[in-house]
């Protein structure tokens, strides 16, 4: 297996789209070192891109956020803007795992890697974000909800890597959260993944929305119907009864050993209230 | 296929060795530098035991390729103490008895020595959030929290 | 908050009581200490192990020759490089054995019984290399089909995984082969006719999942033979004379021969009391002539080496209105795994212990099943049986309008009371830990919106055996105390407390530590909470064998009579109507004068300590269930348990709260999950939930102390009892707090939260 740490996007790239046999990115690697040990993977090349620039760095841009993809939970925790700004975002990448893997681990990685229950894919989702990602034919921004296709697939083309999360700037009024199901307090993967992005006016109405659940079908989804059940509303009991419909009605859960179908569906609903009424809290308050 | 040649800091030392692609930073550590405090529990993040830090960071040292330690400054618990003095948390574990087989002692110690440089003054919930990451199936935790909040406290001069 | 009741620390005892730093810290907590991973020799090779993929097939042939041709593989074995053993079952601990199955639970011959059984192994000059060499063993398997729930296996028509299992303990003996391989039975006075009397009677069926004792140290050995056939095995283990014994059976050479260090070790908890490597790399290390490294990965630790059983159990107890029990009956149906031996015998034996009841009947069955062999966990057996008995009981209690620590006191086990499974017993706690939770804080506390509170007793009865010590003076006065029991969580700081208490020097002049077996008799292991009690009881012999010694050689220079010196406040002197004639010499002068007055001065000790007294404990516990979720979260626990005497009552402590976690997540979480194909699920710590830091409060504890009057201090084994209430306190603070009654485990928030919507539509649900 080689191992190889290029200095830039394209020498990465270029790695990438000439590897005939099996190429991995490797930023965080607290999912490929584990899919290697118990051979899920069998790389001939790993491409290391903590080295470069763009991947590892958080800059203001356009009044949001550029956020290196290979950015660690961590240090996410540890930029007081990102963090005052957008609070939800920062709580998930820092659900994942334990203290010793949020040291390591990365929202490009998090998100690569594939897995429907992802805990910042449903806060991304929320709070509109784009990934930018650089291959061969150049670079191309998608929405967070198009790069995960299915379980362990992307649309993303041979050669390609997600540079950075591209967060817009944050209106006035709005506050995003991210709560997940797990059966402990820590350390397991999410039966139920709802990040919550709202927009409400000066009269508390709320005037944007976006509600995406993980762990519920074979993607992490953006549930319009459950925006549209806030949208217009000022969160009363009634428009997050609809709310909860209608993140149960999002739901095409399996039953596995984290959790059965049913269990998924009810909790949907039951998290993706809850999460409303933090991320309300928050948008009163900024 | 030539192994790498690493080059890193460890607990302050200057050290080299070589390594292959696969192999991660605990076999380094245990196999290559000989430094067995470290432990290996589970392999795939979910134990802590094998807890080290990277350039002050805290992580599992199961999940880091070896040749990803090349210049970094590596901390484990042979490094805790200082020379013949004892860290207050290991005196603290000693006199709280807060282990009992002692295989997690080494990670835990790692870690809380990490949550104490960011955090001196920790709630006792955020002790037991921080090492979520560490199990212990001997002590049920309550002594460990309690030694780390009474290292806390010493440190600060409380 | 820790407490104790009865015993101030220190008031009649120097050592006994107080809470010294244990001896062996030090190297804990910077590292040094040596756990079986730990060790490496020099030319070792990396021996590892080829497993079944398949739970249930018959194993046609096997061809290394590949895997021996490639470079850098040094000794190939399978299953043909151990002899047959004869069937004999053998008491090992609290469980039996039986050769004939460990040698094949150690390596397959006929069959693959579990996903996960050892095919063969391989030792080569790396891991990489010892990987290759596994996926180039061809094995010729016939898949069988498989059976994996012990109810199903006992059904006819189930696959038969022994086809010369004919349950024993029937009547008449079968005449074909089944899953079950003992039925048996414990019975006090006439149940049918007791439960005539009963005004109120509850039947209930639990079911239970395999857990595992999760040790975080994962197996691991190092294995070296010498051309003369001299062995050495340094390896992590409850018991290295039962490696030895095991290993020297197993390949047919002289005990003499095989000499074994016990590392530090990282947890046991009863699933190192058996063997799994150390046979293996004995073997391949006589072929390789060279040393032999194996540790277990993870997941191998899940799939291989034995959780504790599963089971299905059936609870009747019927009860006059005044709260006492008339009558009770038991059905247990443990699965043992691949193999004969769950610990469905002390299941039965515990299961109504802490009671006085006139009429019992428990009826008990071994099943096995294709997973891995069971092995025992922390009180085998008993907290399967008293989880469904103290649910029950409080059931009762519920129905009755009694208050469930009343009722428990109505029938509480007493000195004399004669325990369904034989015996009468002498001095027991049950009552005193019962009136420690009446009287506890916690019980009186006012619960919150959505939370519940528990309690449930348990008891476990603990073991002695044979055990060897030796105590050594040296030179200057200082002692070198070695015992021959693994120290899983403080015992030679117990140890060293008791040799000073009796030698009157300071703690550290003693210094503590575990020898080999070559360097003591016999000692057997470390399990059935007997090390304190057992090692404990060898030390205080040892040590009165120096001070009778020491005064001899006293007697020796002051020719007087033996008996006319007597030690006293850590000195020897002239005794009676001597006194007085000579200056007293403390060991240290006496040790300055051992060459000349007949050589070294060491104290031995090696018995079959008997006396090993039942633990009995109280558990409260307040749980917080999430209404829309299901999540049962512990809030508050309190354990109280009666430790005869504590050595070291953070020590004992700290067993109390170690067992009521591992019981919490058996209760809550922990679970082998398998599916229909019979192949595990989780095996690694992402999917098998242990407790971890955040999802727990702090445990407190109270030391009752009724003294146990056959050891020299009272001590009391601890390290089982804790576990075995949990599971019911967990469960009755649930029921508590939604009005659910759980009969399955775990009781995991989608299991919670279904019976919860059911109850609610029925109109019982309290939340």
């Amino acid at each position: 297996m080689r191992y190889e740490a290029p200095s830039s996007l394209d020498q990465a790239v270029a790695l990438l789209a000439q590897e005939s046999g099996e190429a991995r990115v490797l930023a965080g690697g607290t999912d490929l070192l584990v899919q290697m040990r118990t051979d899920l993977v069998d790389p001939v090349l790993l491409v290391d891109i903590k080295g470069i620039a763009e991947t590892r760095q958080i800059k203001e841009e356009a009044g949001g956020f550029r956020i290196g993809a290979a950015v660690t939970g961590a240090e996410l925790k540890e930029h007081a803007k990102l963090r005052s700004t957008w609070p939800g975002l920062v709580e998930a990448a820092n659900l994942i795992g334990s203290t010793q893997v949020q040291g390591r681990a990365t929202m490009g990685g998090n998100l690569c890697n594939g897995s429907p229950a992802a805990d910042s894919v449903p806060a991304l989702i929320a709070a509109g974000a784009k990934a930018s990602i650089v291959g061969p034919k150049g670079r191309r921004d998608l929405p967070v909800e198009d790069v995960m296709l299915a379980p362990r697939k992307l649309a993303l083309t041979k050669g390609e890597i997600i540079a950075s999360f591209l967060l817009p700037a944050k209106p006035k009024g709005a506050g995003d959260a991210y709560l997940r199901f797990i059966p402990r307090t820590e350390m397991d993967i999410a039966v139920v993944g709802c990040g919550v992005c709202l927009t409400i006016d000066s009269g508390g109405k709320c005037t944007a929305a976006r509600v995406s659940l993980g762990a519920v079908a074979a993607r992490p989804l953006l549930v319009e119907p459950a925006a549209t059940a806030l949208i217009g509303t000022k969160i009363d009991d009634a428009a997050l009864k609809k709310l909860d419909a209608a993140a149960q009605a999002a739901c095409k859960p399996i039953d596995d050993k984290r959790g059965t179908k049913e269990y998924r569906i009810k909790v949907a609903g039951v998290l993706a209230r809850r999460a409303t009424l933090i991320a309300l809290e928050r948008a009163r308050k900024g | 296929m030539a192994k790498h040649h690493v080059t890193a800091t460890v607990n302050g030392d200057e050290v080299e060795f070589l390594c292959e692609t696969h192999e991660t930073l605990l076999d380094a550590l245990r196999d290559q530098l000989g430094l067995t405090g470290t432990k290996e529990g589970c392999s795939t993040g979910d134990c802590g035991a094998c807890s080290v830090t990277v350039d002050g960071r805290l992580v599992c040292s199961c999940l880091m390729l070896a040749v990803e330690a090349q210049g970094k400054s590596i901390g484990t618990i042979e490094g805790v103490a200082h020379g013949e003095e004892l860290h207050p948390l290991q005196r603290k574990f000693l006199e709280h008895a807060a282990l009992q087989c002692g295989i997690c002692t080494p990670g835990i110690l790692v870690a809380a020595k990490a949550l104490l440089e960011k955090q001196p003054n920790p709630t006792e919930t955020e002790v037991r959030y921080w090492l979520a990451g560490n199990l212990c199936r001997c002590t049920g935790y309550d002594k460990i929290i309690r030694a780390v909040m009474d290292a806390a406290s010493e440190m600060r001069g409380a | 908050m820790q407490e104790k009741v009865k015993g101030e620390p220190g008031s009649e005892f120097e050592y006994i009581g107080t809470r010294p730093l244990r001896p062996d810290g030090v190297d804990k907590v910077t590292g040094r200490a040596k756990f079986g991973a730990d060790l490496a020799m020099a030319g070792q090779l990396v021996g590892k192990v080829l497993r079944s993929p398949h739970p249930h097939a018959r194993i046609r042939g096997i061809d290394t020759s590949a895997a021996e041709k490639l470079a850098g593989v040094k000794a190939v074995i399978t299953g043909a490089d151990f002899k047959e053993q004869p069937s004999e079952f053998i008491p090992a601990g609290e469980m039996m054995i039986n050769y004939k199955d460990v040698v094949r639970n150690v390596m397959a011959r006929e069959k693959a019984l579990y996903e996960g059984h050892a095919i063969a192994a391989v030792a080569a000059t790396s891991a990489a290399i010892a990987k290759k060499a596994l996926a180039l063993i061809k094995v010729d398997y016939e898949v069988l089909p498989h059976v994996i729930d012990a109810a199903e296996a006992m059904k006819p028509g189930a696959p038969i995984l022994h086809d010369d299992m004919y349950t024993a303990g029937v009547e008449p003996a079968p005449k074909t082969p089944s899953n079950v391989a003992k039925r048996i039975e414990f019975v006090l006075g006439d149940a049918a006719a007791g439960f005539k009397q009963a005004d109120v009677i509850i039947e209930r069926d639990f079911l239970t999942q395999p857990v595992h004792q999760g040790y975080i140290e994962p197996h691991a050995c190092v294995a070296s033979v010498s051309e003369d056939g001299q062995a050495d095995v340094w390896v992590s283990t409850q018991g290295h004379w039962v490696v030895r014994a095991h290993c020297a059976r197993l390949l047919g050479w002289d005990i003499g021969k095989v000499r074994v260090t016990a590392a530090e070790i990282g947890g046991g908890f009863g699933g190192k009391t058996v063997v799994y490597l150390e046979p293996l790399a004995l073997a391949l290390s006589k072929k390789a002539r060279r040393p032999v490294k194996m540790v277990m990965t993870r997941e191998e630790v899940f799939r291989a080496s034995g959780p504790t059983s599963g089971a299905h159990v059936r609870v009747r107890i019927g009860a006059r209105k005044d709260g006492r029990i008339v009558a009770a009956e038991a059905e247990l149906k443990y699965q043992a795994g691949a193999f004969a031996g769950s610990p469905v015998q002390p299941g039965c034996m515990c299961a109504y212990a802490p009671y006085d009841i006139e009429n019992v009947k428990v009826v008990g069955y071994d099943v096995v099943t294709n997973r891995p062999k069971v092995a025992a966990y922390r009180a085998p057996g008993g907290p399967i049986s008293e989880f469904a008995v103290e649910s029950v009981i409080d059931e009762i209690a519920g129905k009755l309008g009694i208050d469930p620590i009343e009722l428990r006191l109505k029938n509480a086990a007493k000195e004399g009371t004669k325990a369904a499974y034989g015996p009468k017993f002498g001095p027991i706690g049950m009552v005193e830990t019962l009136e420690a939770a009446k009287a506890h804080a916690h019980w009186r506390t006012p619960l919150g919106k959505n939370q519940g509170r528990g309690v449930a007793s348990g008891f476990w009865f603990n073991i002695g055996g044979e055990t060897s010590v030796s105590l050594a003076l040296n030179e200057d006065g200082t002692l070198s105390l070695t015992a021959g029991t693994p120290d899983i969580g403080g015992l030679r700081a117990s140890l060293c407390m008791m040799a000073a208490e009796e030698l009157k020097v300071p703690l550290d002049k003693i210094r503590v530590q575990i020898g080999d077996t070559a360097q003591l008799g016999y000692n057997f292991l470390t399990g059935g909470s007997r090390s304190t009690f057992s090692s404990g009881m060898a030390t205080v012999e040892a040590a009165r064998d120096v001070i009778k010694e020491a005064c001899k050689r006293a007697a020796k220079l002051w020719e007087l009579p033996e008996d006319a010196v007597e030690f006293n406040n850590g000195s020897v002197r002239p005794a009676g109507p001597n006194a007085g004639k000579h200056t007293p010499m403390t060991l240290k002068e006496i040790a300055g004068i051992a060459g000349k007055t007949g050589g070294p001065i060491v104290g031995y000790a090696r018995i079959n300590a008997h006396g090993a007294a039942p633990s009995l404990a109280t558990h409260i516990c307040d749980v917080e269930v999430d209404p829309e979720t299901g999540k049962a979260t512990v809030i508050r626990y309190t354990a109280i348990q009666d430790a005869g005497r504590a050595i070291h009552p953070s020590y004992v402590e700290g067993q109390y709260q170690g067992g009521v976690a591992q019981g919490i997540g058996w209760a809550l979480n922990e679970e082998y999950i398998y599916g229909a194909d019979g192949k595990l699920q989780n095996p690694g710590f992402l999917d098998y939930r242990v407790p971890v830091a955040s999802d727990l409060p702090m445990i407190d504890t109270v030391i009752v102390e009724v003294p146990n009057p056959r050891h020299p201090y009272g001590v009391r084994g601890v390290g089982e009892t804790p576990i075995v209430p949990p599971m019911a306190t967990v469960a009755n603070a649930i029921a508590n707090a939604t009005g659910v009654r759980f009969t399955e485990l775990p009781m995991s928030p989608p299991k919670v939260l279904k019976a919860l919507d059911a109850a609610r539509a029925s109109g019982t649900a309290k939340m």
